[in-house]
């Protein structure tokens, strides 16, 4: 009996805190706005495969917005993300199609075959998303530079490096784009095309990327110790010091995880496009700090959840595919609509919490 | 006469705080052209009362009535007692470090038209201000390039601006040296000379029997007298006896069989300098000792560097330039980070609980392990039950009141707060813990509470040292006070001897010793 007791008061005692209310919304206003798109549009949002091809563009997307929401929980910022995941990207593709000297040779002289350079573009991506982690990281935690400063002008360099490797696009060997662009073929998701033949729906390996490192950053800010410090730097610094938390250590390895997800994320963009071009994932970085902020991080570090920021993209690209799908052709039209949407979705956020706060007191 | 006598009058001034009656039926009367000194312990009550006065706390937040100038008032916000004339200067100033003294002083009640301002006529006025003052900087300089000294006096300048007719002075030399501060009391009484009424609240008592012409004082919320000029007795002895005339009630829990055992932190010679302004000594070659089992006491009034000593050497945290030694358990220790103070056994207990203790964005359970997330980890995992359970084992022990502890402890009232903030450091398992004001802010039930905790720290065979401006409260808990005085000790008593006149008499033995210096 007594256990009894303790049962119930103990689920008496579980108030949902205003973090998964938060994530509770985003979720509920996205799977409302999903079903009205198909409801409204119908024609595309019918088939599952709408959701995929959300889901193959945006991978890198995905994985950029958890670095970034990982800098924001301690309080910082990096805008370099894009531009060191179309860094990678381009560098990834001028490695596939044999443009690098450097890599050529070496695999020439160990006598590997053209596959080989799709391990040498992994390789590279992790590098060069690492060395902005290390190098952006030790500016911003020990030397306590402006975050903003230092990844606006790693941003600079990433795109002005991406036109010193090639003014032109560049596009990768069909042959090695045949084995990167495998996609998982979902039947019992499949849907008839015009002829009444079902063609299974197709997600990209990239996606599977993306989803793995969502459940590794959720992981790693939930259940272990440097998570908890990237909580507590982020929502008081001083606190943290205080309680013999190494603030610096926290700080640069935010930036590092940021740095090494940005490359990752650039492989994947590699992956899905198999084109390098300067203008690739233009915007990314305010598309990953707002799909962030829509899942419910705040900017002022502190608060914030993986899960809310996978969200955030998913909310962020459906409603530009809603957009698209409308039959809205100008551009212009386009980006107002996208942004009226943002805004909406986001006072609908900010409406009810605020009631919550208000019946509360 | 045409007019009143008195310039104000506060007439039964009750002002109740969720849990606590700051204010209870306060009368207040303040003559025309004096200078009135409010005295009283730290959280007697004086802030309170002005904050009522300045319309800080607005109408109808509180009971009686002020009568200013002879009319009833009800101020609603600030603006509208500025109005009237009646201008607060604050203890922390109010100054923008990077404008100029000119655009500080006209801050909100610019010179010029409505969407032009008139620097012409900003820098002329503020300059005819200065002068007042005794300033001659130019209007032009930047705040953050002047002394605290100078930036004090900016601040009456512009309360000067404002038309100020009553000017009312929290703690005004609280930040200040002794020539400073002499500079501003002497204006004070020039300001007397023509016509303008001041309140002021100061600790510092000599100071007070050098300006006031009436002195009033508070305790616990409660007007005891107000003592006139030439008609009763001013020294500092009678002023003393009526701020702390007050009965230690039993309200400590005994401490039995508790044996106090060979020293567990020794500090020696232990110099610290101001961590901005470098030539500022803020500890002056304190040494002092905790034994096991020992709960030794901090007294001394605000600013008198307590909390800097503590800071300093949990881990150098505050200050620089910091010399001294500091052995624990007999072995001498280098103690660079705060991370390194805890594995060397000692925990800071931080009196801005909010701002440097704990984590308000995170729940109960994460603050409660934060300081020691290796208990509650293996290879940098956290194993979340065992997590929860430890959090729930310190709300039970401490007996904090919380729906859940998955609450945030941001929605937590203060007195729950401060028992997080003490399980933290209780998890972390310290042999010497500083509590700094353990007890500011939360009401006499949870008080007891805490008292009844830290005799089970001892009983541990812990160490521990208490910061309190409380002094019943240092009297009723500590087995040993130091008492400290502009960064130096100036008292140690044991518990049998110390007495609230023998604290207050040394801590002002050394504001009397300056100021003859001075002279």
């Amino acid at each position: 009996m007594d256990e009894k007791g303790l049962d119930i008061s103990r689920r008496h005692r579980e108030p949902i805190t205003d973090t998964q209310l938060l994530l509770t919304i985003t979720i509920c206003i996205f799977v409302c706005m999903y079903v009205a798109a198909i409801l409204i549009w119908g024609g595309g949002f019918k088939k599952p495969q709408m959701l995929f091809d959300i889901l193959n563009d945006n991978a890198y997307l995905v994985i950029i917005s958890c670095g970034l929401t990982i800098v924001m929980i301690t309080g910082s910022i990096d805008i370099s993300v894009a531009g060191v995941t179309a860094l990678v990207a381009m560098t990834g593709v001028m490695i596939l199609n044999g443009s690098m000297p450097f890599f050529s040779v070496l695999q020439a002289s160990l006598g590997l075959a053209d596959s080989s350079r799709i391990v040498f573009a992994a390789l590279m991506a992790l590098l060069i998303g690492l060395l902005f982690g290390l190098v952006q990281g030790y500016l911003i935690a020990y030397l306590e530079i402006q975050p903003f400063i230092i990844t606006l002008a790693g941003m600079f360099f990433a795109r002005g490096m991406i036109t010193i490797l090639s003014v032109d696009p560049q596009k990768a060997p069909q042959a090695l784009l045949d084995i990167l662009q495998k996609r998982i073929e979902i039947n019992w998701l499949g849907s008839p095309n015009k002829n009444g033949v079902i063609i299974p729906a197709r997600m990209e390996v990239g996606v599977v990327i993306a989803i793995l490192i969502v459940i590794l950053v959720f992981c790693m800010l939930r259940k272990m110790r440097i998570g908890r410090s990237f909580y507590a730097v982020g929502g008081n610094r001083q606190s943290a010091l205080m309680l013999g938390l190494n603030v610096r250590k926290t700080r640069f390895m935010a930036h590092l995880f940021c740095g090494i997800l940005s490359g990752i994320a650039g492989f994947v963009f590699m992956m899905h496009t198999g084109a390098g071009n300067a203008t690739n994932a233009t915007a990314g970085e305010m598309n990953a700090i707002a799909s962030s902020i829509i899942g419910g991080t705040l900017l002022t570090g502190g608060v914030g959840n993986v899960i809310g920021t996978f969200f955030g993209v998913l909310t962020l690209s459906t409603i530009k595919a809603i957009v698209t799908t409308s039959g809205l052709r100008d551009p212009w039209w386009q980006s107002i609509t996208t942004g009226a949407m943002l805004c909406l979705f986001i006072l609908l956020q900010s409406v009810i919490l605020m009631r919550r706060h208000r019946n509360k007191h | 006469m045409s007019e009143s006598d008195n310039i104000l009058e506060m007439r039964g001034i009750t002002k109740e705080f969720p849990g606590v009656k700051a204010l209870d039926n306060v009368n207040f009367v303040v003559r025309r052209g004096s200078i009135h000194a409010l005295v009283g312990e730290n959280g007697a009550g004086k802030s309170t009362l002005m904050n009522v006065l300045s319309g800080l706390y607005p109408y109808g937040s509180y009971t009686g009535d002020i009568v200013y100038e002879g009319e009833v008032c009800k101020f609603f916000k600030i603006k509208d007692s500025e109005e009237k004339g009646i201008v607060i200067i604050h203890q922390e100033l109010a100054l923008v470090p990077y404008m100029t003294i000119g655009e500080n002083m006209f801050l909100g009640n610019e010179r010029g038209k409505k969407f032009a301002i008139d620097w012409d006529k900003t820098h002329a006025e503020a300059t005819k201000y200065l002068k007042i003052v005794g300033l001659t900087d130019s209007s032009k300089t930047l705040i953050k390039d002047i002394g605290v000294g100078k930036q004090q006096m900016v601040e009456i300048a512009k309360a000067l601006a404002k038309n100020a007719r009553l000017l009312i002075l929290d703690e005004p030399t609280s930040s200040l040296n002794e020539a400073d501060s002499k500079a501003l009391l002497d204006l004070l009484l020039e300001f007397k000379k023509q016509g303008l009424t001041s309140i002021i609240i100061s600790h510092k008592i000599n100071e007070v029997s050098y300006v006031a012409d009436d002195i009033t004082i508070i305790r616990d919320g409660k007007t005891i007298e107000t003592l006139v000029k030439g008609v009763d007795d001013l020294s500092e002895e009678r002023i003393i006896r009526g701020m702390v005339g007050r009965e230690i009630e039993d309200r400590f829990p005994k401490r039995y069989g508790v044996s106090i055992g060979e020293p567990a932190l020794e500090v020696e010679d232990w110099n610290v300098y101001h961590p901005i302004y470098a030539e500022k000594k803020v500890i002056d070659h304190v040494s002092f000792h905790v034994n096991k089992g020992e709960v030794v006491g901090f007294a001394g009034l605000m600013g008198a560097g307590r909390t800097e000593l503590a800071m300093s050497i949990f881990g150098r945290s505050y200050g620089r330039d910091i010399s001294g030694k500091i052995r624990i358990h007999g072995k001498e220790v280098t103690l660079h980070s705060p991370r390194q103070a805890i594995d060397a056994g000692l925990a800071y207990v931080t009196e801005d609980r909010k701002g440097s203790g704990l984590i308000l964005t995170n729940p109960i359970t994460i603050n409660t392990t934060l300081a020691n997330m290796k208990g509650v980890s293996n290879r940098g995992v956290i194993d979340r039950d065992k997590e929860l359970s430890v959090a729930e084992k310190y709300r039970q022990k401490l007996n904090t009141k919380t729906p859940s502890v998955r609450q945030n402890v941001g929605k937590l009232s203060g007195g729950n707060q401060q028992k997080v903030l003490l399980s933290k450091w209780m998890y972390a398992d310290p042999d010497i813990l500083i509590l700094d004001e353990p007890t500011r802010g939360i009401d006499v039930g949870a008080k007891y509470e805490i008292y009844c905790i830290i005799n089970d720290l001892v009983a541990e065979g812990k160490s521990v040292i208490m910061i309190s401006s409380e002094m019943p409260e240092v009297l009723g808990m500590c087995d040993r006070i130091y008492v400290l005085a502009e960064g130096r000790i100036v008292g140690e008593f044991g518990r049998e001897e110390a007495s609230q006149e023998k604290i207050m008499a040394s801590i002002l033995s050394v504001d009397l010793a300056e100021k003859e210096k001075e002279i």
